[in-house]
Formats: C-alpha cells, sequence, structure tokens
C-alpha cells in the first residue's frame, strides 16, 4: 500500500544519524530512556506536521 | 461559613391542594441554571411556564463559577447579564506553571469589539439569585418552590405530574414536562432511564476561600508547584474576593481525611505562606464523571443541564451547556406549542445538543487526561510536552489544563442549509454561533432575536422572505470581517444565535427555503 509515509531510505549518512540516535541513549536509566525518547518524538511530531503521515507511522509502529 | 446570604424564597400553597388546576403547556422541573434560563427565554415568545423546585433557595456552595460569553449573551436578553458583569470578575487570561515559573498565558479573546469578555466569574448562587428574581417579575413565570416531583407518568400528548408540598400531594398535567433537575435526576430516575458514561478516580478538592491581599485576577494552573508538588492545583477569582482553589489530590486521596478543616488550612499554608490569613466558604472533595443520555427527548419529556449530560469541571462546560440547552429548546419548543412548528422540530434539539455534549465529553475528557494522565505512557508524553514548553511554543499549544467553553458547532444538522457558494473565507458557517461586533452605537447581540433576523450587508430596512432584515454595513469594520461579507452578503441567524444559512446573493424564495427548513415545516 502506497499511503503518506515515506518508506525509501531518506538519509543522506544514515549510518551516522542511526549510531547518532543510539548514542544518545547511552548511559540513561531506562526511565531516562523514555523521557528523552518522548520529547524527541513530540519534537519530530511537530517538525513532520503532517497528520497523515504521523497517523500512518503510529499504525506501522504499533506491536 | 458562607458570606453569601441565602435567601428562603416562600412557600405558597398550591390551588391543585384544593380543586384541579389548569392543564399546563409546559412544566419546568429544577430551579439550578438551565430551568429558569429556559423559563425566561419561553416567556419572552409569549409562552406560560410552571417551574417546580424541590427546595426553596440557591444554589448551596459556589459550583458553576465561569460564565462565558454566550451565556451572558443570553442572560443579558433578560436585562440581568450587566449586573453579573459588574458583580463578578472578567478575566480573559489564563497562565499556566510549571514548578515555580510561569510557562505559558493564553487570551481568550484577543481581539476587541465584543459587547460581553470571555467570561465573568460568578458564583451560582448569585446566578441563580438573578435568575429567580427576573422570573419573579415575569407574570408568564410562576416559579413553585418546595413542590417535589414525586412521580412521572408519560402520556401520549403530554405527562401527569405527582408532586409532593407541606401540605400534602397534588396532580397536575402537563403538554410538555422538560426535567432540569440535576445530575440525579428524580425524573430521569422514575421513568428508568440508564445515564452511561465514564466515572474517573482521581480525587480533588475545591477549597473556596476569602482572601485578604492582592488577588490575581487570571485563571491560573498549576503543573507540580512547590507547594503541592506531587499534583496541579488551579486557581480562580469570584466576586467578593473570594478564591477558589481546586487541588488535585490523586486516586488514592481519603476524602474524609481531606475534608478536615485543619487539612485544608494546612494545604492553604503551604500555597500562600504562613503570613496570609483566610476565611473559609464552602468547601468540597469530589471525583466527576462525564455521561450522556441516549436521547435527550422521551415523548413529551425532555432532558437539559446535567440531568441530561455531564463532563469533568475542567474548561468551564457545565453550567454553560445548560444554557447553550435552554437557548436550543426554548425557540423550538414555543413554535411548537403555539402551533407553527410540527413537535418533530423537538427531535432536532437531541440531535444537536447530543452532538454538543459528545463535543464537551471528548474536550473534557481530553482535559482530564493530561491533568490525570491515566497510564504510564500518558504521564510520559504529558511531563515531555511540560517540559519542551518553555522552549518550543508548540508545546505550549498542547499543554491541556482545561479548554475553556466556546460556543458547539452542530456540523449536519438537517436544520441548516448548507452552503451553495464555494468562497466564504473567515465566517461561520452554517451550524456554528454567531460572532458578536459593533454595530452602529451597539452590537450585534442586541439586534438579533428573539426571533430569526436576517443580517444584511449592505442591504436596506426591511423584509425578506418573511424574515426581518438588520442591515449591516459593509465598509471593512469588524462586523463585515469577521462575516466574511461583501456587499449582497447575508446570514440567516436563528433566534439562539446560530448560523442556518448563508448566501453571496440571496432572494426571498432562497430564505423561505431556508427558513422552513431551520424550522422543520
Amino acid at each position: 500500500m502506497a499511503g503518506a509515509l515515506r518508506r525509501t531510505l531518506n538519509l543522506a549518512r544514515p549510518d551516522d544519524v542511526y549510531n547518532a540516535l543510539v548514542d544518545a541513549h547511552k548511559g540513561l536509566s531506562d526511565e531516562e530512556c523514555r523521557a528523552f525518547d518522548a520529547r524527541l518524538i513530540l519534537l519530530l511530531l511537530n517538525h513532520i506536521g503532517d497528520e497523515e503521515v504521523i497517523r500512518e507511522a503510529l499504525e506501522e509502529a504499533a506491536p | 461559613m458562607s458570606s453569601y446570604e441565602y435567601r428562603h424564597y416562600p412557600y405558597v400553597r398550591p390551588v391543585e391542594l384544593d380543586r384541579p388546576g389548569p392543564r399546563r403547556p409546559v412544566v419546568i422541573v429544577g430551579a439550578g441554571i438551565a430551568g429558569p434560563t429556559l423559563a425566561l427565554s419561553l416567556a419572552a415568545r409569549g409562552v406560560p411556564v410552571l417551574i417546580l423546585d424541590e427546595d426553596d433557595t440557591v444554589s448551596l456552595g459556589s459550583r458553576s463559577i465561569c460564565q462565558a460569553k454566550h451565556s451572558l449573551e443570553t442572560w443579558d436578553r433578560f436585562g440581568i447579564a450587566a449586573r453579573m458583569v459588574e458583580k463578578g470578575i472578567t478575566w480573559e487570561q489564563g497562565e499556566v506553571y510549571l514548578r515555580d515559573s510561569a510557562i505559558y498565558r493564553f487570551n481568550l479573546q484577543p481581539e476587541p469589539g465584543h459587547k460581553f469578555p470571555a467570561f465573568v466569574n460568578l458564583q451560582q448562587y448569585y446566578v441563580e439569585e438573578y435568575l429567580y428574581e427576573r422570573c419573579g417579575a415575569e407574570a408568564l413565570i410562576e416559579m413553585r418552590h418546595r413542590n417535589k416531583v414525586v412521580g412521572v407518568a408519560p402520556r401520549d400528548d403530554g405527562v401527569s405530574l405527582t408532586v409532593e408540598t407541606p401540605d400534602g400531594i397534588y396532580t397536575l398535567d402537563t403538554d410538555w414536562l422538560v426535567a432540569c433537575d440535576g445530575v440525579r435526576s428524580p425524573v430521569r430516575h422514575m421513568l428508568g432511564l440508564p445515564y452511561p458514561g465514564e466515572i474517573f478516580h482521581d480525587r480533588f478538592l475545591i477549597a473556596d476561600i476569602r482572601l485578604t491581599g492582592d488577588l490575581p485576577k487570571e485563571r491560573r494552573f498549576w503543573f507540580y508547584p512547590p507547594f503541592h508538588p506531587t499534583n496541579s492545583v488551579l486557581l480562580h477569582r469570584q466576586a467578593d474576593d473570594i478564591l477558589r482553589v481546586d487541588f488535585q489530590l490523586g486516586r488514592d486521596a481519603d476524602p474524609d481525611e481531606e475534608k478536615k478543616p485543619e487539612n485544608i488550612d494546612r494545604r492553604l499554608r503551604e500555597m500562600f505562606g504562613p503570613e496570609a490569613r483566610w476565611a473559609h466558604e464552602w468547601s468540597s472533595v469530589y471525583t466527576f464523571t462525564c455521561r450522556m443520555m441516549e436521547r435527550f427527548v422521551h415523548g413529551r419529556t425532555i432532558f437539559a443541564g446535567d440531568a441530561a449530560h455531564v463532563v469533568s469541571p475542567f474548561g468551564a462546560r457545565g453550567g454553560n451547556a445548560a444554557v447553550a440547552d435552554a437557548d436550543n429548546l426554548a425557540w423550538k419548543l414555543a413554535r411548537v406549542v403555539k402551533g407553527e412548528s410540527p413537535s418533530g422540530l423537538i427531535d432536532s434539539y437531541c440531535e444537536e445538543r447530543r452532538a454538543a455534549s459528545r463535543e464537551n465529553i471528548r474536550q473534557s475528557t481530553r482535559s482530564t487526561d493530561f491533568i490525570t494522565p491515566k497510564f504510564e505512557a500518558s504521564r510520559l508524553f504529558r511531563d515531555a510536552t511540560l517540559s519542551l514548553a518553555r522552549d518550543f511554543p508548540f508545546a505550549r499549544s498542547l499543554i491541556n489544563s482545561g479548554r475553556l467553553s466556546v460556543p458547539t458547532t452542530h456540523a449536519g444538522s438537517p436544520l441548516d442549509t448548507p452552503d451553495a457558494d464555494t468562497d466564504w473565507g473567515t465566517g461561520p458557517a452554517p451550524g456554528r454561533a454567531m460572532i458578536d461586533a459593533p454595530l452602529g452605537n451597539g452590537w450585534l447581540v442586541d439586534r438579533v432575536g428573539p426571533d430569526f433576523t436576517l443580517l444584511g450587508f449592505g442591504a436596506a430596512e426591511g423584509a425578506i422572505g418573511g424574515v426581518t432584515v438588520l442591515p449591516v454595513a459593509c465598509d471593512g469594520g469588524l462586523a463585515a470581517r469577521r462575516y466574511d461579507a461583501r456587499p449582497g452578503t447575508a446570514y440567516l441567524i436563528r433566534p439562539d444565535r446560530y448560523v442556518a444559512a448563508r448566501w453571496r446573493r440571496h432572494d426571498g424564495e432562497a430564505i423561505q427555503a431556508a427558513l422552513a427548513r431551520a424550522t422543520g415545516r
């Protein structure tokens, strides 16, 4: 299904960005990790700004 | 304890105790906010009303304190809104604090040019007192105190009531019964009607106090304040230098302990400091529910206000929704009673006000979930939002400490005529409340109603299609701007100040058709 959510690579240096994401969590307690992720999600959510994309991502990410 | 002097309104022995009385067109049960407001609106349209109230005084405790603009506009028609504004505290700004610092300020009415402010804080007992006084001066309204309805028997063409008084029991027949008898509605119980909804378990403490010193005028809301670090606190100022402090206590709080004056004083001392002096007015430990009846109209019995729907207090949507119910119902019921519209028009009250209740419950539940998160992830995102709020304006907008009552929209109501023109910008679409603006030396809201009105931009005085035209200048002023008007633009305004239809170009036929549709003919 072709939705609004991008499914192909959109990063020029994918390994760098991925490692930056993981490294930012290094040394954090579980609780700190959860708070950090929540803030990160909110910042990115607002930056994306497209409700259709966000809703599709919510669906795809669901366990 | 209270500085308000409760008057006891006289009980008069009803004639029906001695001989059968006349059949009534409309009986209202309950004299809170909805009942007397509805009675005054019906009387203004020539319909006689009997109000039956089980006690003989006004609201015990301040209860509903935030009177919204739309409610004030309604009460202004009975000449009591100016008094409310004068007695109450006008506020349009709110502040949200996180721990010890302000993170967010909002203004509910950023633009001038409205007769009434966004909110006036006035205790419910004053609102009821002014309503009772006005009802007492109205020849078409009879208000019976200490008349308790103990039996309700629905008939095809009306309702038979059994009423208990200090002098005994009498019976009474009415064409229409409107139950405005509150959240525990005895009428609803007697008819065995369900009241489905959601129960919230967090406990809150309301402390109304008279505090000496400088009092803030704006609404203040704290998340995790230093004086109550585990929960939230809401502060509102009321008339007579009374403050309402609303402490969130959490789920495990013991209501009997929290009610003790020494415990309330301890919380207040932490909030206002050791030097502050106050006197207690009223206090209450409460939880709340969100409920809505499946139908507001059951044959000839109609439910309004808290009897029909109830929400959390965050957002001032209880008392103001009761006024909106009365507004919506009054003109329809008056038309039906006078034979101007078929009784099916009453069904649109249920449809429109249920849509409004759904919206109120949705809004209030979202606020409640933000203030009292129900599960860990909900608390996590709430706290993340709060921690971002200082540096990121978008996060401030997500803080939901109560989205305050504005008139709801009934999109898709069968009474509305959908737009035929497609070039509308800012103006209120059919199903939305009209917007006030200056008009000549007065206000637009002063000039509409009690019947249908056509706002004719650039039009001359007169009537078209059976509707009185209210000419509005099309000179780039506030009115023209708020209605996205050009010369020729016209809005058909319902008696409850909602837009029924609008046109860029109109004729008598189009107006006739929209009017027929809006009146259920």
